[in-house]
Protein backbone atom coordinates (compact mmCIF):
# COMPACT_ATOMS: atom_id res chain seq x y z
CA UNK A 1 0.00 0.00 0.00
CA UNK A 2 2.46 2.44 1.45
CA UNK A 3 4.75 1.24 -1.66
CA UNK A 4 1.90 1.75 -4.62
CA UNK A 5 1.25 5.17 -2.71
CA UNK A 6 5.48 6.36 -3.24
CA UNK A 7 5.49 4.98 -6.68
CA UNK A 8 2.37 7.32 -7.53
CA UNK A 9 4.14 10.21 -5.70
CA UNK A 10 7.36 9.47 -7.39
CA UNK A 11 5.56 9.49 -10.88
CA UNK A 12 3.97 12.44 -9.98
CA UNK A 13 6.93 14.49 -9.13
CA UNK A 14 9.22 13.37 -11.66
CA UNK A 15 6.49 14.29 -14.35
CA UNK A 16 5.88 17.50 -13.10
CA UNK A 17 9.25 18.71 -12.68
CA UNK A 18 10.13 17.80 -16.24
CA UNK A 19 6.74 19.96 -17.17
CA UNK A 20 8.34 22.95 -15.42
CA UNK A 21 11.04 22.86 -17.85
CA UNK A 22 9.11 21.67 -20.72
CA UNK A 23 6.19 24.44 -20.41
CA UNK A 24 5.96 27.11 -22.91
CA UNK A 25 4.14 29.15 -21.03
CA UNK A 26 5.45 30.17 -17.66
CA UNK A 27 2.87 30.26 -15.62
CA UNK A 28 2.23 27.11 -16.26
CA UNK A 29 5.79 26.38 -15.25
CA UNK A 30 4.87 27.86 -12.17
CA UNK A 31 1.97 25.77 -11.42
CA UNK A 32 3.49 22.37 -12.55
CA UNK A 33 6.33 23.49 -9.67
CA UNK A 34 3.15 23.84 -7.25
CA UNK A 35 2.29 20.62 -8.29
CA UNK A 36 5.81 18.98 -7.24
CA UNK A 37 5.49 20.73 -4.21
CA UNK A 38 2.64 19.26 -3.19
CA UNK A 39 3.70 15.77 -4.14
CA UNK A 40 6.91 16.59 -2.32
CA UNK A 41 4.94 17.02 0.73
CA UNK A 42 2.76 13.78 -0.12
CA UNK A 43 5.99 11.95 0.34
CA UNK A 44 7.09 13.23 3.56
CA UNK A 45 3.57 12.24 5.22
CA UNK A 46 4.16 8.85 3.92
CA UNK A 47 7.29 8.71 5.38
CA UNK A 48 5.88 10.44 8.80
CA UNK A 49 7.20 13.48 9.17
CA UNK A 50 3.65 15.35 8.64
CA UNK A 51 5.21 18.35 10.33
CA UNK A 52 7.50 18.97 7.61
CA UNK A 53 5.23 18.30 5.02
CA UNK A 54 2.54 21.03 6.28
CA UNK A 55 5.12 23.71 6.58
CA UNK A 56 6.37 22.68 3.08
CA UNK A 57 3.12 23.52 2.40
CA UNK A 58 2.43 26.20 4.55
CA UNK A 59 5.28 28.05 3.09
CA UNK A 60 6.38 26.81 0.00
CA UNK A 61 3.06 26.24 -1.71
CA UNK A 62 1.10 28.63 0.25
CA UNK A 63 3.46 31.97 -0.30
CA UNK A 64 6.60 31.53 -1.64
CA UNK A 65 4.88 30.12 -5.13
CA UNK A 66 2.49 32.23 -4.58
CA UNK A 67 5.19 35.05 -5.52
CA UNK A 68 6.41 33.34 -7.77
CA UNK A 69 3.19 33.04 -9.64
CA UNK A 70 2.97 36.59 -8.66
CA UNK A 71 6.08 37.86 -10.35
CA UNK A 72 5.78 35.43 -13.66
CA UNK A 73 2.08 36.34 -14.10
CA UNK A 74 3.26 40.64 -14.46
CA UNK A 75 6.48 39.80 -16.01
CA UNK A 76 5.54 40.85 -20.01
CA UNK A 77 8.42 38.96 -21.59
CA UNK A 78 8.41 37.36 -25.17
CA UNK A 79 9.11 33.89 -24.47
CA UNK A 80 10.00 32.59 -27.71
CA UNK A 81 12.38 35.23 -27.96
CA UNK A 82 14.22 34.51 -24.84
CA UNK A 83 13.82 31.06 -25.74
CA UNK A 84 16.12 31.17 -29.08
CA UNK A 85 19.19 31.47 -27.57
CA UNK A 86 18.49 28.44 -24.60
CA UNK A 87 19.74 25.53 -26.70
CA UNK A 88 23.45 26.92 -26.81
CA UNK A 89 23.87 26.11 -23.10
CA UNK A 90 22.97 22.84 -23.18
CA UNK A 91 26.58 21.28 -22.63
CA UNK A 92 26.54 23.05 -19.48
CA UNK A 93 22.89 22.44 -18.29
CA UNK A 94 23.79 18.45 -19.01
CA UNK A 95 27.04 18.84 -17.27
CA UNK A 96 24.95 20.21 -14.21
CA UNK A 97 22.45 17.56 -14.48
CA UNK A 98 24.94 15.26 -14.59
CA UNK A 99 27.02 16.22 -11.32
CA UNK A 100 23.29 16.16 -9.72
CA UNK A 101 22.64 12.31 -10.65
CA UNK A 102 25.95 11.21 -9.67
CA UNK A 103 25.47 13.14 -5.92
CA UNK A 104 22.45 11.56 -5.52
CA UNK A 105 23.89 7.68 -6.40
CA UNK A 106 27.11 8.48 -4.33
CA UNK A 107 24.61 9.42 -1.40
CA UNK A 108 22.36 6.78 -2.05
CA UNK A 109 25.02 3.96 -2.20
CA UNK A 110 26.80 5.49 0.67
CA UNK A 111 23.23 4.97 2.49
CA UNK A 112 23.11 1.54 1.44
CA UNK A 113 25.89 0.45 2.64
CA UNK A 114 26.16 2.22 5.82
CA UNK A 115 23.25 -0.14 6.81
CA UNK A 116 21.02 2.52 8.37
CA UNK A 117 18.04 1.92 6.40
CA UNK A 118 15.31 2.08 8.84
CA UNK A 119 14.40 5.78 9.51
CA UNK A 120 12.73 7.05 12.40
CA UNK A 121 10.81 10.52 11.68
CA UNK A 122 10.52 11.62 15.66
CA UNK A 123 13.50 9.83 17.13
CA UNK A 124 12.86 9.99 21.15
CA UNK A 125 9.65 11.78 21.11
CA UNK A 126 6.10 11.36 20.73
CA UNK A 127 5.47 13.30 17.60
CA UNK A 128 7.50 14.42 14.89
CA UNK A 129 6.89 18.53 15.59
CA UNK A 130 8.18 17.73 19.01
CA UNK A 131 11.76 15.69 17.92
CA UNK A 132 11.93 18.59 15.60
CA UNK A 133 12.00 21.06 18.36
CA UNK A 134 13.80 19.33 20.82
CA UNK A 135 17.17 19.27 18.49
CA UNK A 136 16.78 23.14 16.81
CA UNK A 137 16.29 24.59 20.52
CA UNK A 138 18.86 22.70 22.25
CA UNK A 139 21.67 21.32 20.39
CA UNK A 140 21.81 23.81 17.11
CA UNK A 141 20.32 26.76 18.99
CA UNK A 142 22.97 28.85 17.98
CA UNK A 143 22.40 27.94 14.88
CA UNK A 144 19.18 28.57 14.84
CA UNK A 145 19.55 31.60 15.98
CA UNK A 146 22.06 32.88 13.45
CA UNK A 147 19.72 31.70 10.34
CA UNK A 148 17.01 33.80 12.10
CA UNK A 149 19.09 36.81 12.28
CA UNK A 150 20.16 36.18 8.87
CA UNK A 151 16.48 36.29 7.47
CA UNK A 152 16.29 39.41 9.42
CA UNK A 153 19.15 41.23 7.85
CA UNK A 154 17.89 40.13 4.27
CA UNK A 155 14.73 41.61 5.29
CA UNK A 156 15.92 44.54 6.16
CA UNK A 157 18.58 44.96 3.44
CA UNK A 158 15.04 44.25 0.61
CA UNK A 159 13.40 47.13 2.59
CA UNK A 160 16.41 49.29 2.86
CA UNK A 161 16.71 48.63 -1.16
CA UNK A 162 13.39 49.33 -2.25
CA UNK A 163 11.84 51.70 0.15
CA UNK A 164 11.84 55.13 -0.93
CA UNK A 165 10.18 58.25 0.13
CA UNK A 166 8.26 60.31 -2.38
CA UNK A 167 7.29 64.02 -1.06
CA UNK A 168 5.26 64.45 -4.19
CA UNK A 169 2.52 62.32 -3.32
CA UNK A 170 -0.10 63.02 -0.14
CA UNK A 171 0.05 60.67 2.46
CA UNK A 172 -2.65 59.66 5.19
CA UNK A 173 -1.62 60.68 8.58
CA UNK A 174 -4.00 57.85 10.47
CA UNK A 175 -3.03 59.93 13.66
CA UNK A 176 -3.22 63.08 12.80
CA UNK A 177 -6.64 62.32 10.86
CA UNK A 178 -8.51 60.72 14.38
CA UNK A 179 -6.74 64.10 16.60
CA UNK A 180 -8.35 66.58 14.34
CA UNK A 181 -11.13 68.28 16.14
CA UNK A 182 -13.97 70.43 15.05
CA UNK A 183 -12.09 73.94 16.76
CA UNK A 184 -9.29 72.90 14.70
CA UNK A 185 -11.19 73.53 11.41
CA UNK A 186 -13.60 75.57 11.34
CA UNK A 187 -13.93 78.92 12.92
CA UNK A 188 -17.24 81.04 13.34
CA UNK A 189 -17.09 84.39 11.69
CA UNK A 190 -20.05 87.10 11.46
CA UNK A 191 -20.09 88.40 8.35
CA UNK A 192 -21.56 92.19 7.97
CA UNK A 193 -24.00 92.74 5.19
CA UNK A 194 -22.48 93.98 2.27
CA UNK A 195 -19.06 93.49 3.26
CA UNK A 196 -17.96 90.44 2.67
CA UNK A 197 -15.03 88.69 4.41
CA UNK B 1 -9.27 6.42 9.21
CA UNK B 2 -6.37 3.81 9.99
CA UNK B 3 -8.53 2.42 13.22
CA UNK B 4 -11.77 2.32 11.13
CA UNK B 5 -9.63 0.08 8.87
CA UNK B 6 -8.54 -2.28 11.34
CA UNK B 7 -11.79 -2.41 13.52
CA UNK B 8 -13.63 -3.53 9.92
CA UNK B 9 -11.64 -5.40 7.80
CA UNK B 10 -9.98 -3.74 4.70
CA UNK B 11 -13.35 -3.67 2.82
CA UNK B 12 -15.77 -2.84 5.42
CA UNK B 13 -13.18 -0.09 6.36
CA UNK B 14 -12.52 1.89 3.51
CA UNK B 15 -16.42 1.39 2.97
CA UNK B 16 -17.10 3.32 6.30
CA UNK B 17 -13.90 5.81 5.81
CA UNK B 18 -16.05 6.45 2.33
CA UNK B 19 -19.29 6.66 4.06
CA UNK B 20 -18.13 9.07 6.30
CA UNK B 21 -17.04 11.42 3.60
CA UNK B 22 -20.24 11.02 2.12
CA UNK B 23 -22.25 11.73 4.97
CA UNK B 24 -20.19 14.88 5.69
CA UNK B 25 -20.33 15.79 2.20
CA UNK B 26 -24.27 16.10 1.66
CA UNK B 27 -24.80 17.68 5.41
CA UNK B 28 -22.31 20.37 4.59
CA UNK B 29 -23.61 20.83 1.23
CA UNK B 30 -27.43 21.29 2.78
CA UNK B 31 -26.72 23.24 5.60
CA UNK B 32 -24.46 25.76 3.02
CA UNK B 33 -28.03 25.83 0.95
CA UNK B 34 -29.36 27.15 4.12
CA UNK B 35 -26.44 29.47 5.50
CA UNK B 36 -26.62 31.16 2.16
CA UNK B 37 -30.20 31.77 2.45
CA UNK B 38 -29.41 33.37 6.10
CA UNK B 39 -26.60 35.75 4.59
CA UNK B 40 -29.10 37.28 2.06
CA UNK B 41 -32.06 36.98 4.97
CA UNK B 42 -29.65 38.91 7.30
CA UNK B 43 -28.43 40.88 4.75
CA UNK B 44 -32.07 42.25 3.78
CA UNK B 45 -33.37 42.71 7.27
CA UNK B 46 -30.38 45.03 7.83
CA UNK B 47 -31.79 46.95 4.65
CA UNK B 48 -35.58 46.39 5.71
CA UNK B 49 -36.29 44.39 2.66
CA UNK B 50 -37.70 41.08 2.61
CA UNK B 51 -34.94 39.09 0.76
CA UNK B 52 -35.87 35.79 -1.10
CA UNK B 53 -39.31 34.96 -0.14
CA UNK B 54 -41.09 33.05 -2.95
CA UNK B 55 -39.32 29.89 -3.66
CA UNK B 56 -40.87 27.76 -0.67
CA UNK B 57 -42.15 28.57 2.23
CA UNK B 58 -40.23 32.02 3.64
CA UNK B 59 -38.04 31.15 0.63
CA UNK B 60 -36.60 28.12 1.85
CA UNK B 61 -35.76 26.70 -1.65
CA UNK B 62 -34.07 29.78 -3.05
CA UNK B 63 -30.72 28.43 -2.91
CA UNK B 64 -32.00 24.90 -4.56
CA UNK B 65 -33.55 27.29 -7.20
CA UNK B 66 -30.22 29.05 -7.78
CA UNK B 67 -28.61 25.99 -8.10
CA UNK B 68 -30.64 24.27 -10.57
CA UNK B 69 -30.50 27.88 -12.13
CA UNK B 70 -26.75 27.63 -12.49
CA UNK B 71 -26.48 24.03 -13.87
CA UNK B 72 -28.62 24.79 -16.53
CA UNK B 73 -27.27 27.64 -18.50
CA UNK B 74 -24.35 27.80 -20.88
CA UNK B 75 -20.48 28.01 -19.90
CA UNK B 76 -19.02 30.78 -21.31
CA UNK B 77 -15.23 30.64 -21.98
CA UNK B 78 -13.58 33.54 -23.28
CA UNK B 79 -11.68 33.29 -26.49
CA UNK B 80 -8.60 34.61 -25.20
CA UNK B 81 -8.46 32.25 -22.18
CA UNK B 82 -6.24 29.48 -20.90
CA UNK B 83 -9.09 27.06 -21.01
CA UNK B 84 -7.60 24.61 -18.82
CA UNK B 85 -6.68 26.88 -16.22
CA UNK B 86 -9.62 28.64 -16.59
CA UNK B 87 -12.12 25.72 -15.61
CA UNK B 88 -9.29 24.12 -13.09
CA UNK B 89 -9.41 27.19 -10.96
CA UNK B 90 -12.92 26.58 -9.54
CA UNK B 91 -12.48 23.46 -9.24
CA UNK B 92 -9.08 23.98 -7.76
CA UNK B 93 -11.19 25.80 -5.19
CA UNK B 94 -13.93 23.68 -4.19
CA UNK B 95 -11.40 20.84 -3.82
CA UNK B 96 -9.69 22.45 -1.19
CA UNK B 97 -12.47 23.77 0.80
CA UNK B 98 -13.64 20.74 1.06
CA UNK B 99 -10.52 18.92 1.60
CA UNK B 100 -9.94 21.25 4.92
CA UNK B 101 -13.14 19.42 6.16
CA UNK B 102 -11.26 16.27 6.45
CA UNK B 103 -9.57 17.67 9.86
CA UNK B 104 -12.51 19.36 11.55
CA UNK B 105 -13.75 17.75 14.84
CA UNK B 106 -17.49 18.08 15.10
CA UNK B 107 -18.05 15.95 18.23
CA UNK B 108 -15.71 13.53 20.63
CA UNK B 109 -14.80 11.18 17.61
CA UNK B 110 -16.53 12.02 15.58
CA UNK B 111 -13.82 13.89 12.92
CA UNK B 112 -12.85 11.93 9.38
CA UNK B 113 -9.10 12.51 10.28
CA UNK B 114 -7.80 13.22 13.61
CA UNK B 115 -4.45 14.71 12.45
CA UNK B 116 -1.87 15.39 14.88
CA UNK B 117 -1.01 18.36 13.20
CA UNK B 118 -4.81 18.97 12.97
CA UNK B 119 -4.32 22.98 13.00
CA UNK B 120 -1.51 23.49 10.41
CA UNK B 121 -2.97 21.17 8.10
CA UNK B 122 -5.95 23.71 8.07
CA UNK B 123 -3.87 26.44 8.20
CA UNK B 124 -1.91 24.99 4.86
CA UNK B 125 -5.48 23.83 2.85
CA UNK B 126 -6.48 27.62 3.24
CA UNK B 127 -3.68 29.04 2.48
CA UNK B 128 -3.30 27.24 -1.26
CA UNK B 129 -7.27 28.73 -1.45
CA UNK B 130 -5.45 31.73 -3.20
CA UNK B 131 -4.29 29.69 -5.96
CA UNK B 132 -8.11 29.33 -7.32
CA UNK B 133 -8.35 32.86 -6.81
CA UNK B 134 -5.07 33.86 -8.62
CA UNK B 135 -5.22 31.15 -11.63
CA UNK B 136 -9.05 32.23 -12.29
CA UNK B 137 -8.31 35.82 -12.66
CA UNK B 138 -5.09 35.22 -15.02
CA UNK B 139 -6.81 32.73 -17.73
CA UNK B 140 -9.52 34.61 -17.81
CA UNK B 141 -7.30 37.01 -20.18
CA UNK B 142 -9.25 40.17 -18.73
CA UNK B 143 -8.43 43.27 -17.05
CA UNK B 144 -10.64 42.96 -14.43
CA UNK B 145 -10.38 39.50 -13.18
CA UNK B 146 -6.61 40.54 -13.18
CA UNK B 147 -6.57 43.34 -10.72
CA UNK B 148 -8.96 41.29 -8.84
CA UNK B 149 -6.43 38.18 -8.37
CA UNK B 150 -3.29 40.34 -8.04
CA UNK B 151 -5.71 42.05 -5.58
CA UNK B 152 -6.51 38.79 -3.42
CA UNK B 153 -3.18 37.24 -3.44
CA UNK B 154 -1.53 39.92 -1.97
CA UNK B 155 -4.39 40.50 0.31
CA UNK B 156 -4.50 36.62 1.60
CA UNK B 157 -0.90 36.30 1.87
CA UNK B 158 -0.82 39.52 4.15
CA UNK B 159 -3.61 38.41 6.74
CA UNK B 160 -2.48 34.37 6.61
CA UNK B 161 0.86 35.84 8.64
CA UNK B 162 -1.03 37.32 11.37
CA UNK B 163 -3.84 34.43 11.34
CA UNK B 164 -0.67 32.14 11.50
CA UNK B 165 0.58 33.94 14.67
CA UNK B 166 -2.71 33.89 16.39
CA UNK B 167 -2.66 30.19 15.96
CA UNK B 168 0.83 29.90 17.67
CA UNK B 169 -1.12 31.46 20.70
CA UNK B 170 -3.82 28.95 20.95
CA UNK B 171 -1.51 26.29 20.46
CA UNK B 172 1.02 27.49 23.29
CA UNK B 173 -2.07 27.67 26.01
CA UNK B 174 -3.35 24.41 24.35
CA UNK B 175 -0.12 22.77 24.79
CA UNK B 176 -1.16 20.89 21.13
CA UNK B 177 -1.71 20.70 17.32
CA UNK B 178 -4.55 18.69 17.45
CA UNK B 179 -7.72 20.10 16.78
CA UNK B 180 -9.57 17.23 19.26
CA UNK B 181 -6.66 18.16 22.07
CA UNK B 182 -7.53 22.10 21.24
CA UNK B 183 -11.10 21.86 22.06
CA UNK B 184 -10.84 19.66 25.12
CA UNK B 185 -8.85 21.98 26.61
CA UNK B 186 -11.37 24.15 27.03
CA UNK B 187 -13.79 21.84 28.58
CA UNK B 188 -14.39 23.15 31.31
CA UNK B 189 -17.37 25.84 30.63
CA UNK B 190 -17.78 29.05 28.87
CA UNK B 191 -14.96 30.66 31.79
CA UNK B 192 -12.16 28.45 29.90
CA UNK B 193 -12.82 29.29 26.37
CA UNK B 194 -9.52 30.52 24.87
CA UNK B 195 -11.95 33.63 23.85
CA UNK B 196 -12.27 34.54 27.65
CA UNK B 197 -9.59 32.34 29.62
CA UNK B 198 -10.96 33.71 33.10
CA UNK B 199 -9.00 30.27 34.25
CA UNK B 200 -6.02 32.07 32.73
CA UNK B 201 -7.10 35.81 34.36
CA UNK B 202 -3.89 37.42 33.29
CA UNK B 203 -4.36 36.57 29.31
CA UNK B 204 -7.53 37.53 29.52
CA UNK B 205 -7.23 40.59 27.63
CA UNK B 206 -4.48 39.02 25.30
CA UNK B 207 -6.81 36.02 24.09
CA UNK B 208 -9.60 38.48 23.73
CA UNK B 209 -7.89 40.50 21.55
CA UNK B 210 -6.48 37.65 19.63
CA UNK B 211 -10.12 36.34 19.08
CA UNK B 212 -11.09 39.55 17.90
CA UNK B 213 -8.39 39.57 15.04
CA UNK B 214 -8.88 36.69 14.49
CA UNK B 215 -12.18 37.25 13.32
CA UNK B 216 -10.98 40.55 11.15
CA UNK B 217 -8.44 38.41 9.59
CA UNK B 218 -10.93 35.69 9.09
CA UNK B 219 -13.17 38.53 7.05
CA UNK B 220 -10.15 39.35 5.48
CA UNK B 221 -8.84 36.12 4.52
CA UNK B 222 -12.54 35.01 2.80
CA UNK B 223 -12.67 37.98 1.04
CA UNK B 224 -15.40 39.05 3.12
CA UNK B 225 -16.66 42.63 3.31
CA UNK B 226 -15.17 45.19 4.29
CA UNK B 227 -12.09 43.53 3.03
CA UNK B 228 -13.92 42.51 -0.52
CA UNK B 229 -11.75 44.33 -2.47
CA UNK B 230 -10.84 41.40 -5.22
CA UNK B 231 -14.57 41.54 -5.56
CA UNK B 232 -14.99 45.34 -5.13
CA UNK B 233 -17.84 45.56 -7.36
CA UNK B 234 -17.85 49.35 -7.78
CA UNK B 235 -14.12 49.27 -9.03
CA UNK B 236 -13.37 45.78 -10.59
CA UNK B 237 -17.06 44.96 -11.53
CA UNK B 238 -16.99 41.15 -9.94
CA UNK B 239 -12.90 40.67 -9.34
CA UNK B 240 -11.64 37.47 -10.42
CA UNK B 241 -15.03 36.00 -11.84
CA UNK B 242 -16.36 38.69 -13.94
CA UNK B 243 -15.54 36.00 -16.79
CA UNK B 244 -17.05 32.86 -14.66
CA UNK B 245 -20.84 31.45 -15.93
CA UNK B 246 -22.82 28.85 -15.22
CA UNK B 247 -21.44 25.70 -13.47
CA UNK B 248 -17.89 27.31 -12.52
CA UNK B 249 -19.53 30.31 -11.18
CA UNK B 250 -20.99 28.09 -9.25
CA UNK B 251 -18.09 26.10 -7.99
CA UNK B 252 -16.47 29.24 -7.08
CA UNK B 253 -19.25 30.68 -4.94
CA UNK B 254 -19.64 27.05 -3.20
CA UNK B 255 -16.26 27.25 -2.40
CA UNK B 256 -15.92 30.41 -1.15
CA UNK B 257 -19.07 29.73 1.24
CA UNK B 258 -17.30 26.76 2.02
CA UNK B 259 -14.54 28.37 3.30
CA UNK B 260 -16.28 31.19 5.20
CA UNK B 261 -18.07 28.31 7.30
CA UNK B 262 -14.71 26.68 7.86
CA UNK B 263 -12.99 30.27 9.10
CA UNK B 264 -16.57 29.58 11.43
CA UNK B 265 -15.48 26.75 12.42
CA UNK B 266 -11.74 27.12 12.95
CA UNK B 267 -13.23 30.17 15.26
CA UNK B 268 -15.32 27.71 17.23
CA UNK B 269 -12.55 25.32 17.88
CA UNK B 270 -9.64 27.60 18.42
CA UNK B 271 -11.45 30.15 20.79
CA UNK B 272 -15.33 29.45 21.36
CA UNK B 273 -14.66 26.04 22.88
CA UNK B 274 -15.62 23.75 19.69
CA UNK B 275 -18.30 21.59 20.87
CA UNK B 276 -18.87 21.94 24.54
CA UNK B 277 -22.07 23.67 25.72
CA UNK B 278 -21.25 26.75 27.60
CA UNK B 279 -21.82 25.06 31.39
CA UNK B 280 -20.33 21.74 31.88
CA UNK B 281 -23.45 19.36 32.90
CA UNK B 282 -21.33 16.70 34.96
CA UNK B 283 -19.87 13.33 34.05
CA UNK B 284 -22.77 11.56 36.22
CA UNK B 285 -25.94 13.49 34.30
CA UNK B 286 -24.04 12.84 30.84
CA UNK B 287 -23.76 9.40 31.31
CA UNK B 288 -26.99 8.28 31.39
CA UNK B 289 -27.39 8.98 27.67
CA UNK B 290 -26.06 6.61 24.99
CA UNK B 291 -22.90 7.85 23.42
CA UNK B 292 -24.73 8.78 20.18
CA UNK B 293 -26.77 11.11 22.32
CA UNK B 294 -24.49 12.49 23.96
CA UNK B 295 -22.48 13.07 20.46
CA UNK B 296 -25.62 14.34 19.00
CA UNK B 297 -25.80 17.12 21.71
CA UNK B 298 -21.79 18.32 21.38
CA UNK B 299 -23.05 18.35 17.58
CA UNK B 300 -25.69 20.83 18.07
CA UNK B 301 -23.24 23.17 19.81
CA UNK B 302 -21.02 22.90 17.60
CA UNK B 303 -23.32 23.78 14.42
CA UNK B 304 -24.98 26.70 16.93
CA UNK B 305 -21.79 28.62 17.27
CA UNK B 306 -21.05 28.34 13.59
CA UNK B 307 -24.28 29.48 12.62
CA UNK B 308 -23.45 32.36 15.22
CA UNK B 309 -20.34 33.45 13.46
CA UNK B 310 -21.86 33.27 10.15
CA UNK B 311 -24.42 35.81 11.55
CA UNK B 312 -21.72 37.40 12.24
CA UNK B 313 -20.39 37.55 9.17
CA UNK B 314 -23.53 38.24 7.17
CA UNK B 315 -24.31 40.92 9.82
CA UNK B 316 -20.33 42.64 8.85
CA UNK B 317 -21.34 42.72 5.34
CA UNK B 318 -24.70 44.63 5.80
CA UNK B 319 -23.34 47.07 8.18
CA UNK B 320 -19.21 47.57 7.58
CA UNK B 321 -18.63 49.64 4.97
CA UNK B 322 -15.72 48.56 2.30
CA UNK B 323 -11.55 49.19 3.42
CA UNK B 324 -9.30 51.09 0.83
CA UNK B 325 -6.54 48.67 -0.16
CA UNK B 326 -3.90 50.64 1.36
CA UNK B 327 -5.76 51.24 4.59
CA UNK B 328 -6.19 47.03 4.59
CA UNK B 329 -2.27 46.74 4.00
CA UNK B 330 -1.79 48.87 7.22
CA UNK B 331 -4.17 47.09 9.03
CA UNK B 332 -2.80 43.52 8.16
CA UNK B 333 0.76 44.79 8.53
CA UNK B 334 1.37 47.70 10.74
CA UNK B 335 -1.49 46.64 13.48
CA UNK B 336 -2.12 42.79 13.41
CA UNK B 337 1.14 41.81 12.76
CA UNK B 338 3.19 43.53 15.76
CA UNK B 339 0.17 42.75 17.77
CA UNK B 340 -0.37 39.36 17.68
CA UNK B 341 3.82 38.69 17.50
CA UNK B 342 3.39 41.00 20.93
CA UNK B 343 0.92 38.35 21.76
CA UNK B 344 2.54 35.29 21.26
CA UNK B 345 5.63 36.76 23.49
CA UNK B 346 2.94 37.40 25.90
CA UNK B 347 1.34 33.94 26.19
CA UNK B 348 4.38 32.22 25.63
CA UNK B 349 5.74 33.56 28.82
CA UNK B 350 2.69 33.25 30.66
CA UNK B 351 2.76 29.63 29.44
CA UNK B 352 6.63 28.91 30.62
CA UNK B 353 6.46 30.69 33.98
CA UNK B 354 2.98 29.99 35.22
CA UNK B 355 3.57 25.80 34.21
CA UNK B 356 0.07 25.68 32.70
CA UNK B 357 2.34 23.59 30.01
CA UNK B 358 5.12 21.41 30.63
Amino acid sequence: MELIAFYIFAAIITVSAMAVIAARNPVHSVLWLILCFFTAAGLLVLIGAEFLAMLLVVVYVGAVAVLFLFVVMMLDVDFVELKQGTLQYWPFAGLVGLAFIAEIAIASFARESSGRDVFNPAPGAATNAEAIGAVMYTDYFLLFQLAGLILLVAMIGAIVLTLRHRPDIKRQNIARQTARRRADATSRVSVEPGKGL
Amino acid sequence: MSGLIEQNGLLGGWLMVIGQMLLFTIVLLLSLAFLLLMDRKVWAAVMMRKGPNVVGPFGLLQSFADFGKFLLKEIIIPAGANKTVFLLAPILTLTLAFAAWAAIPVAPGWVISDLNVGILYLFAVSSLGVYGIIMGGWASNSKYPFLGSLRSAAQMVSYEVSIGLIIITVILLAGSMNLSDIVNNQKGGFWTWHALSFNHILLFPVMLAMFVMFFVSALAETNRPPFDLPEAESELVAGYQVEYSSTPYLLFMIGEYLNIVLMCAMMTILFLGGWHGPVPLGADFVNQFPVWMVNLGHLAWFMAKIVFFFFLFALTKAVVPRYRYDQLMRLGWKIFLPTALGAVVLVGGYVVYSGVQV
